[in-house]
């Protein structure tokens, strides 16, 4: 079978394979250890679920003002040529912002 | 403590969500590998990185600028149909009978709209509003307003604004009379034993009543115009100029005219996040506007 039309990237390639590690997480929990809708700060009834849909459309949304906002500039370059983007410091944010959903919401 | 919801059921739905990742899921992560290279066909593709994410929303750049603008007018578009169509939507649904023959024929009339198909309403606007042979264009340009779609600002958006207006109140004053059928008579036969005027009829008995209507009215309108691409298309083709250019017709010419895959790609997964964001916001307040009070003892019941 022929994917090249799809392009795919290790980078891409990484990204996707943590999504769908979070999916399977979330489906063995979801069997292992059924649960109610829980009621954070902001009143609505939210499942694991849901907070995981708030982290990661969230988390887009920090990657992209950052990018909007502050840029992808290299932070600093490591021995052997290799960047480091100040993207990185937008996925840390996005890593609190997720833990503070999981918790508050 | 309540008792866990058992989410078994849902493995039901698997056979579904193949034919969903056969058609939706494995095209979207194609779209999220084609943002962060560029090609020149031919299947090869060469990284780019967050580059064209950094042009996107740099207004400066020219995508940035071209995608920040017809990104404004989608909005702006949005905003001014909404308030026309649903006071007038709601208007509407006020004066139509509630019983009698007029019902029926009212009903039918009003969906009429509705089941034209989009390039059709552009078409039949096309003709209309030309001031050459189309009745609406012909009359307006002979009362002395200088009114031509194909090379005047405000002559394009006043034709694609009735257009949808035109198109898409009748869903509005369709839904809210549903909404006003509703509510028994016994409400209205109180308020006029208590000598209410017609303002506080509509603002304490209808209104609350057209609530959840309204939201989901709102909800589809708001998407439908927000991701418009038939009508103006058909009608001013974006111009003149991109003055009626909104965010779906920009990504088609970026997409299939100049083949820019990287940009368009970047440029539709953020469209696509503002449009997920925005329809999650609606159906939390939807599905949570009249909610009954939250259990007690639900407060802690996650853990």
């Amino acid at each position: 079978m022929d994917i090249a039309w799809m392009a795919w990237t290790w980078q891409t390639g990484i990204f996707f394979a943590c999504i769908a590690l979070c999916l399977t997480t979330m489906t063995v929990l979801a069997i292992r250890y059924p649960e109610n809708d829980h009621y954070g700060v902001l009143g609505i009834p939210t499942t694991r679920g849901d907070r995981l849909f708030l982290s990661l459309v969230g988390s887009a949304f920090i990657h992209l003002l950052w990018i909007g906002f502050v840029g992808a500039n290299p932070l600093v370059t490591l021995a052997g040529g290799v960047e480091i983007s100040s993207l990185w410091l937008a996925s840390i944010l996005s890593l609190v912002y997720a833990s503070a959903v999981f918790r508050w919401v | 403590m309540e008792k866990p919801l058992n989410n078994r059921a849902w493995f039901l739905v698997m056979p579904v969500a193949l034919i969903v990742a056969f058609n939706a899921i494995l095209p979207l992560m194609t779209v999220v590998n084609y943002s962060v290279q560029d090609t020149f066909g031919n299947n090869q593709f060469f990284w780019n990185g967050t580059g064209w994410f950094k042009d996107l929303l740099d207004p400066n750049a020219e995508l940035g600028g071209r995608f920040l603008a017809a990104l404004g007018r989608n909005v702006s578009f949005s905003l001014i149909i909404l308030s026309i169509e649903v006071p007038l939507g709601i208007l509407v649904s006020l004066c139509m009978p509630k019983k009698g023959p007029g019902v029926a024929a009212c009903l039918v009339i009003m969906a009429l709209p509705l089941l034209v198909p989009w390039n059709v309403v552009g078409t039949i606007w096309q003709i209309f509003a030309r001031t050459d042979i189309g009745l609406l264009g012909w009359t307006v340009s002979h009362l002395g307003i200088n009114y031509n779609y194909t090379n005047e600002f405000f002559s394009a958006w006043f034709t694609i604004i009735l257009m949808d207006v035109w198109h898409w109140t009748s869903l509005i004053a369709l839904l809210c009379y549903a909404g006003l059928k509703s509510s028994p008579d016994a409400f209205y036969q109180a308020a006029r034993i208590d000598g209410a005027s017609r303002w506080s009829v509509f603002r304490a008995i209808e209104l609350p009543k057209l609530n959840r209507v309204l939201l989901i009215g709102v909800l589809l309108r708001f998407m439908d115009s927000f991701m418009i691409y038939t009508e103006p298309f058909v009608v001013t083709g974006g111009g003149p100029g991109n003055s009626t250019t909104g965010v779906s017709i920009d990504l088609v010419k970026i997409a299939l005219g100049q083949f820019d895959l990287g940009k368009a790609a970047a440029m539709s997964i953020v469209y696509n996040l503002i449009i997920l964001s925005t329809c999650w916001v609606f159906y939390t307040v939807m599905t949570n506007v009249d909610a009954p009070d939250r259990p007690r003892d639900a407060k802690d019941g996650a853990l």
